[in-house]
C-alpha cells in the first residue's frame, strides 16, 4: 500500500517539477522537499517532534517572562497587559503547540511499527495535518504584534473577556485555533483508521500495545471535542465581529453558556494530553522491570472509563458559577470517580515493578518521577474536586500548580521518557547517558 | 509504474475510505452539536430553572402568558393563600453596563415578602448624558431554582425603556412569590443589569 502511494506521489511531484522526470527517482526527495512532500510516517513523526520542541522552547521563553515578573511582588519588568498576553499565549502554545503535536509525533512514529502496518493509513492527509500547524502558530504569534496586543484573556478565553473586552487580534486567535483543530482532527482520523484497518494479521484488539490503545481512545476524544472547540471559537468570533449574542446577556445570550461549551471540550482535552502519557509509562515500566505489565486488560478498561467519565465532569471547572446543589454534588462525585480508574493505573504500574528486576535507565527514571509526581497532581485534583473546598481554591495558584503537576511532570515527563526510550531506535545512536541523567536531576529538582 | 493492487489491499483501501467518511461525518456532527448545545442548555435551564433567568419570551407574549396564568393564582393569593408562616428576604442589586451615562439604583434595597403576597420593588434610572437613551434591564436571580417561584406581574424589564436626557425615572417591578417556594429558600437576590 505504501509503495503504491509513494510512487503515485513521486509521479505527481515529478510532473509538477519537470526537472528530474527523465531519470528514475529512488528514495525520498532531497533537501527541503523531502520534508515538505514527505508521506513517510517516520518523517512526519520527526517533523511533529521537532515542531513540538521548538514550540516548547517558545512557550518556555514566555514562562520565563511570567516567572521573572512574579519573582517579586509588584510591577517589575512587564506591563500587566503584556503579562496577560504572555500567560494566554504560553498556555495555548504549550497545550496545542507542544504537548499535543509531540504526542501526535510519537503516534506517527510508533503506531505503525507497533501494529505491524507499513505506514499510516492516510499518508498524504498526514502530511497536510502537519504542515498546516506551523501556519496556525505563526498566526498566533503574529497576533502578539498586532496593534492593541495579542490575546490577553487566558487560554480558556472566557466570554466576555474574549468578546466585549478583547482586541482585534481575537480574529487571528480564532483562526489559528481553527487550524490547530483541523490539524488535530485529521491526525486523529488517521490514527483511528490506521489502528482500525491496518493491524497485522493476528494483532487482535487485546494484543495491541497499551500506547496504541491509549492513542486510539485519545483520537476518539479528539474527534468528539475538537469540533466543539471550533464551534466555541466561532461563536466568540461572531459575537465579537458580527453582532450575534451567544454569550452576551444584553442580546439574550448567556456568558455562563460559554463556560459550559468550552469545558465540554476542555475537560476531555486534559485527558487527550494525559492518556498517551499513560500508554508511554505502561510501555517503559515493564521493560525496565523485566516483567509483563500487570493487569493489561484492567489498564484498557481504565483508559476507556477515564475517557467516558471525562464527558460528564466538565462543570467541576464551574463550581462557583452558582449551580444548584444537586448539580454540584453530581459533578463532584463524578470527578472523584475518575480517581478510581486512575488509581487502577498507578496500582498496576507499581505492581508491575513489584519483585521485578528493576534497573534505573534514564527513561525509567523519568517514568518513576512521572508516577510519583503525577500522583501528587492527581491528589491535588482530588482536593479541587471537593466542591466546598474548591470555593476557596477556585482561580488561585493552587489550580495553576495542580495542572502544572499533571501537565509538566505528567505529560512532559512522559514525553521526555519516550524520547529517551525510543531515540536509539529512531536514530541508531545512543545518547550520552551521563548528560541524560544530569537532565533528569535538573528537571526533577526544579520541577 | 505502480504494481497492481492485490485484492486485500483494495479491501483495506475501501475500508479506509469508508471509515474516513464516517469519522468526518462524526466531526461535522460534533461541530453541529457544539452549536446545538446553546438551545439544549436553554431548554434544560428552562425546565430546571437553574441559571437564574426568568424565561420571558417577547414582551407581548410574556404579558399574555403572565396575564392568563396569573388571574387565577393571584386572586387566590389575595384571598387566602398567603403563607404567613414565613417570609423571604429579597435583596435588589443593580448593575449599569451602559457606561457612566446611565445611573441605575434600587429604591427598595431589601424587601421581606410572604409567599403569595403581592409586592413591588422600585428602581431609579437616571440618564446623566445629554441624549435620550433606550435601556434594557436583564434580570438574574439567585438561587437559580428559586427563580421558578418568582412571578412578575409587571416589570420595567419586560421591554426597552426610553430615558430622556438628564431625566430621572422611577420604575416598578410587581411580583409575588409562589407558595410552593421550597422551605430552604430564606433569601433571594434579584440582580438587574442595565444595557
Amino acid at each position: 500500500m505504501n509503495s503504491v502511494t509513494s510512487t503515485q506521489d513521486t509521479a505527481a511531484h515529478e510532473s509538477d517539477h519537470g526537472h528530474d522526470s527523465h531519470h528514475a527517482h529512488h528514495g525520498p526527495a532531497k533537501g527541503i522537499k523531502r520534508w515538505l512532500y514527505t508521506t513517510n510516517h517516520k518523517d512526519i513523526g520527526t517533523l511533529y517532534l521537532w515542531f513540538a520542541f521548538i514550540m516548547f522552547l517558545t512557550g518556555g521563553a514566555m514562562a520565563m517572562v511570567i516567572r521573572a515578573e512574579l519573582f517579586q511582588p509588584g510591577l517589575q519588568i512587564v506591563e500587566p497587559h503584556f503579562f496577560n498576553q504572555m500567560t494566554t499565549v504560553h498556555g495555548l502554545i504549550m497545550v496545542f503547540g507542544a504537548v499535543m503535536p509531540a504526542f501526535t509525533g510519537l503516534a506517527n512514529w510508533m503506531i505503525p511499527m507497533m501494529i505491524g502496518a507499513p505506514d499510516m493509513a492516510l499518508p498524504r492527509m498526514n502530511n497536510l495535518s502537519f504542515w498546516i500547524l506551523p501556519f496556525a502558530f505563526l498566526i498566533l504569534l503574529a497576533s502578539l504584534f498586532v496593534e492593541g496586543g495579542g490575546p490577553a484573556f487566558g487560554w480558556t478565553f472566557y466570554a466576555p473577556l474574549s468578546t466585549t473586552y478583547s482586541g482585534d487580534s481575537t480574529a487571528l486567535f480564532v483562526f489559528s485555533v481553527h487550524i490547530m483543530g483541523i490539524s488535530s482532527i485529521m491526525g486523529a482520523i488517521n490514527v483511528i483508521v490506521t489502528i482500525w484497518n491496518m493491524r497485522a494479521p493476528g494483532m487482535t484488539w487485546l494484543k495491541m500495545p497499551l500506547f496504541v490503545w491509549t492513542w486510539l481512545i485519545t483520537a476518539f476524544l479528539l474527534i468528539a471535542v475538537m469540533p466543539v472547540l471550533a464551534g466555541a471559537v466561532t461563536m466568540v468570533l461572531t459575537d465579537k465581529f458580527f453582532g450575534t449574542s451567544f454569550f452576551d446577556a444584553a442580546g439574550g445570550g448567556d456568558p455562563v453558556m460559554f463556560q459550559h461549551i468550552f469545558w465540554f471540550f476542555g475537560h476531555p482535552e486534559v485527558y487527550i494530553m494525559i492518556l498517551p502519557a499513560f500508554g508511554i509509562i505502561s510501555t517503559i515500566v515493564p521493560t525496565f522491570s523485566r516483567k509483563k505489565l500487570f493487569g493489561y486488560t484492567s489498564m484498557v478498561y481504565a483508559t476507556v472509563s477515564i475517557a467516558g467519565l471525562s464527558f460528564v465532569v466538565w462543570a467541576h471547572h464551574m463550581f462557583t458559577t452558582g449551580m444548584p446543589v444537586y448539580a454540584e454534588l453530581f459533578f463532584m462525585y463524578c470527578t472523584m470517580l475518575i480517581s478510581v480508574p486512575t488509581g487502577v493505573k498507578v496500582f498496576n504500574w507499581v505492581a508491575t515493578m513489584w519483585r521485578g528486576a528493576i534497573s534505573y535507565e534514564v527513561p525509567m527514571l523519568f517514568s518513576l518521577a512521572f508516577i510519583v509526581l503525577f500522583t501528587f497532581g492527581g491528589f491535588s485534583g482530588l482536593m479541587l474536586a471537593i466542591t466546598p473546598v474548591d470555593f476557596q481554591y477556585h482561580d488561585t495558584y493552587f489550580v495553576v500548580a495542580h495542572f502544572h503537576y499533571v501537565l509538566v511532570t505528567g505529560a512532559i515527563f512522559s514525553l521526555i521518557a519516550a524520547a529517551y526510550y525510543w531515540l536509539p531506535k529512531w536514530t541508531g545512536v545512543m545518547y550520552d547517558v551521563g548528560l541524560a541523567k544530569l537532565h533528569f536531576l535538573v528537571f526533577t529538582y526544579f520541577r | 509504474m505502480s504494481e497492481p493492487m492485490s485484492s486485500t489491499e483494495q479491501q483495506v483501501q475501501q475500508a479506509n475510505s469508508r471509515l474516513v467518511k464516517r469519522l468526518l461525518l462524526a466531526t461535522v456532527l460534533m461541530f453541529g452539536f457544539g452549536f446545538a448545545l446553546v438551545p439544549l442548555y436553554d431548554v434544560f435551564c428552562d425546565i430546571t430553572g437553574i441559571n437564574g433567568r426568568i424565561y420571558q419570551k417577547s414582551p407581548e407574549k410574556a404579558q399574555g402568558i403572565e396575564g392568563q396564568n396569573l388571574v387565577a393564582p393571584l386572586t387566590q393569593a389575595e384571598q387566602n393563600n398567603i403563607d404567613l408562616s414565613r417570609s423571604i428576604k429579597l435583596e435588589m442589586m443593580t448593575i449599569s453596563q451602559a457606561g457612566g451615562a446611565i445611573l441605575f439604583e434600587p429604591i427598595d434595597k431589601v424587601l421581606r415578602v410572604h409567599p403569595g403576597q403581592m409586592a413591588e420593588a422600585r428602581f431609579r434610572i437616571t440618564n446623566v448624558s445629554k441624549q435620550a437613551k433606550y435601556v434594557q434591564a436583564i434580570p438574574s436571580i439567585s438561587p437559580g431554582q428559586a427563580g421558578l417561584y418568582l412571578h412578575k406581574t409587571a416589570c420595567f424589564c419586560f421591554e426597552q425603556q426610553l430615558i430622556a436626557a438628564n431625566q430621572q425615572s422611577e420604575f416598578v417591578m410587581q411580583f409575588y412569590l409562589d407558595t410552593d417556594m421550597p422551605k430552604d429558600v430564606l433569601q433571594m437576590t434579584l440582580a438587574y443589569t442595565l444595557y
